[in-house]
């Protein structure tokens, strides 16, 4: 035993091992060898993103990086999407906190302080947000700290700082949710605005790398002469983080300082609340009865659609996961920029929607058709029903796809006021694009329970990881298929390659 | 002769070691069966294999004549299955699963309508009947999983441990609504760790043990089995006890 029971190492100490243990199922799955694959497939990855830090930044270098007004302003900007996908990550641990049950019911139950158990699960938050974020940003750094000098390393220092102040934030965020509306809807609200502000920072990295591979100059925002020249001077406390993030040790101290203490405050804050608060979101699910509006009946009709209308009604009446998969669109817009760039000029704007709306298709019809065939609540149910297994799948794929045909109608539609050809190119890649990750869907299910949609990944990584290729690789047939290039086919192939391979790695063939 | 309502040959079914081993099952029309074995035994197995929820390795299972592998849909139209952890959609109202689980065995609306009113009144869950199941108690959705079950008028009812988790009340009303439907004519097969349930409510009583029948009969015969004036409790732990171990 390391600590006292109860007390703050105690606590620290279980959630560690907790926390070292899921992450290891989660990496391998049980099965221990997996963890030397994943280890060399990491290091492969971390590699090629060495090679595309090195790529951007060594130009940069060469040319000198001196904290000047628009260095500091760069600085910053970065800065400010690292630290959005901190706050979102934050924002939603942070929920997690006050929300999930798993021991929380025991450890409530028990003499321990809820203030040192708080602590620590938020203290395990900033940590985990740091790691994170570290991760994300050593390529950048370690090339900064290779080209421009070991100055640069302070980064790693300021890091775990800004992650305390985003912690800060989300715990702040959520007291006022809590305050606001109340523990019924704060979680919804809160996830809400995480996968907003986690995806604010996709889009705004991937602009970052997409628009900094030709030239800084075309880094429109953050160097701006107009901008530039209307933000404070560089000596202005402003820019104290990122002269802290430079290596300036004069400004890190107080950055640091200031933003753990934000930290420390907000727990200090919030802790005594803390068990009251737990309690109240523990009891939403059973205190409150909520009558429903009755919708159409589901008898008198086939029963192909009845399991449809179930489906639907199922998706209308759970806002939480109707804007969970809805959310996944809002990833897409990333590749959007990336086509906008290097395809925009030369085929016209409008050639950036087509393999936006392919991906779209796929990662919708992915989601929705886990939800109607592994998170089948009811599963005993309709499978001791009278009708056919082919039946109920084929009436729950229906279902998952007319839902990806109404969203998808419309802006098809839009696009073929434009251009035929390309509306009819994104059509069929879209159909593609949501057939295979249906079919994927279909291959590799395992009767979960709703509620795991966000964790849906962890039953097959090999699922997750095809249906993502599946749909990038249609989306790009769909850009290459809508400019007349032949290298379309070539993306078709690799896309049927990939459906081949999940197929082949698949528990049902069916 | 009249066709039994299940009638199960040389069952089998391994998963890392056999579970079901050679098991010979006759349950008549409109009787009213209890299966009891300790934990492991394979009663669940078994049950999930009659409810077509699990393919055999080897033997038949028909229901009412029926043979569940060659006409699924046909034996499952004869059928009802209700499980110990009940499985009731969080976003659906009682009586709106009620119409869904109608509509998926094609019941007429009005009929299944009705028949959703009576249920609900019947079990106690009429004030609840428009709001969303997500809120209610354990022992609640057992009852709106057994109104599922009934909804459809089914002439062989599966339950595996139906009145776990139930207050006193509730698993009274379960009771009532089960022993009128044997005097209805339909056939109930049901799992349960209570032992004085199975000895008031059941006709005849199987005891399973290692994946095999080891014993069956009404409780009298059971009795004359053991020798004794016994209570099923006894009776049973001594069919267990000297039952041969799974292999």
């Amino acid at each position: 035993m390391i600590a006292a029971p109860g007390s703050l190492l105690w606590f620290a100490h279980h959630e560690l091992r907790l926390a070292w243990r899921d992450w290891l199922a989660m990496m391998t799955g049980g099965h221990r060898v997996r963890l030397l694959g994943f280890l060399v497939g990491g290091l492969a990855v971390y590699a090629l993103l060495l090679f595309i830090a090195a790529a951007i930044i060594a130009p940069a270098a060469a040319r000198g990086i001196t904290p000047d007004k628009p260095t500091l302003a760069m600085v910053t900007g970065v800065g400010l999407l690292f630290f959005s996908v901190m706050l979102s990550q934050a924002l939603e641990s942070v929920t997690r906190v006050y929300y999930a049950r798993s021991d929380l019911d025991l450890i409530l139950s028990s003499p321990a302080s809820t203030r040192t158990l708080f602590a620590v699960r938020t203290g395990a938050v900033a940590l985990s947000t740091a790691l994170l974020s570290a991760l994300l940003a050593s390529p950048i750094i370690n090339m900064l700290a290779l080209f421009a000098g070991p100055h640069w390393l302070w980064a790693y220092l300021v890091l775990p700082a800004f992650s305390a102040l985003a912690v800060a934030i989300a715990m702040a965020l959520t007291m006022g949710l809590f305050r606001l509306v109340g523990p019924k809807r704060t979680r919804l609200i809160a996830q809400i605005l995480a996968a907003i502000v986690g995806a604010g920072f996709v889009i705004g990295i991937q602009a970052v790398a997409i628009l900094s591979f030709d030239t800084y100059s075309r880094f429109a925002l953050f160097s701006s002469p107009d901008l530039v020249a209307s933000l404070p001077a560089a000596d202005h406390w402003l820019w104290l983080p990122a002269r802290a993030v430079m290596g300036d040790a004069v400004s890190a101290v107080p950055v640091i300082v200031s933003f753990v203490a934000a930290l420390a405050l907000a727990m200090l804050l919030f802790s005594p609340s803390y068990g009251r608060l737990a309690v109240a979101a523990a009891s939403v699910g059973q205190s409150s009865r909520h009558r429903a509006k009755s919708g159409t009946h589901f008898t008198g009709r086939t029963q192909a659609q009845v399991l449809r209308h179930k489906e639907w009604r199922l998706l209308q009446r759970d806002p939480w996961l109707l804007s969970q998969t809805l959310m996944q669109m809002l990833y897409l817009l990333p590749p959007a920029l990336l086509l906008w760039v290097n395809y925009g000029e030369g085929a016209g704007a409008f050639i950036v929607i087509v393999p936006v709306l392919v991906m779209a298709s796929g990662q919708l019809a992915g989601g929705l058709a886990w939800l109607a065939l592994s998170g089948e609540d009811a599963y005993d149910l309709v499978a001791t029903a009278p009708i056919a297994a082919r039946s109920i799948l084929r009436a729950k794929i229906e279902a998952v796809l007319t839902v990806v045909a109404v969203i998808l109608t419309p802006l098809l539609a839009l696009l073929a006021l434009n251009s035929w050809t390309m509306a009819l190119a994104t059509g069929v890649c879209a159909i593609l694009s949501a057939a295979s990750a249906t079919a994927i869907q279909v291959w590799f299910r395992v009767p979960m329970r709703r509620a795991m949609f966000r964790r849906r990944q962890v039953a097959s990584r090999a699922a997750t990881i095809s249906e993502a290729f599946a749909s990038i690789t249609w989306a790009g047939t769909g850009a290459l298929l809508s400019v007349g290039s032949w290298a379309a086919g070539i993306t078709a192939i690799i896309a049927l390659v990939v459906l081949g391979s999940a197929r082949s790695l698949s528990p049902h063939r069916s | 002769m009249t066709v039994p309502a299940l009638a199960i040959k040389n069952l089998a079914k391994s998963f890392d070691r056999p579970v079901v081993q050679g098991l010979d099952l006759t349950v008549a029309a409109g009787e009213f069966y209890a299966l009891l074995g300790p934990n492991g035994a394979g009663k669940t197995t078994i049950l999930r294999m009659v409810a077509g929820l699990l393919a055999p390795d080897a033997g038949s299972i028909e229901i009412f004549g029926t043979d569940i592998r060659k006409d699924p849909v046909g034996a499952k139209r004869l059928l009802a299955w209700v499980s110990d952890e009940p499985m009731v959609y969080d976003r659906l109202t009682p009586l709106e699963y009620l119409d869904f689980v109608a509509g998926l065995w094609q019941v007429e609306p009005s009929r299944a309508r009705d028949a959703a009113n009576d249920l609900l009144t019947l079990l106690g869950l009429k004030p609840h009947a428009n709001e969303l199941c997500g809120s209610f108690s354990k022992g609640m959705l057992q009852k709106v999983a057994l109104a599922g079950a009934l909804i459809h008028n089914p002439r062989l009812i599966i339950l595996d441990e139906p009145l776990t988790g139930l207050d006193a009340g509730s698993a009274r009303q379960v009771k009532d609504v089960l022993l009128e439907k044997v005097r209805q004519g339909v056939t109930i097969i049901m799992t349960t760790h209570i032992l004085e349930v199975a000895e008031r409510m059941a006709q005849r009583i199987g005891v399973i043990a290692g994946g095999n029948l080891v014993a069956e009969g009404t409780l009298a015969e059971l009795r004359a089995r053991t020798g004794r004036e016994s209570t099923l409790e006894e009776i049973f732990l001594e069919l267990v006890e000297t039952a041969p171990a799974t292999s």
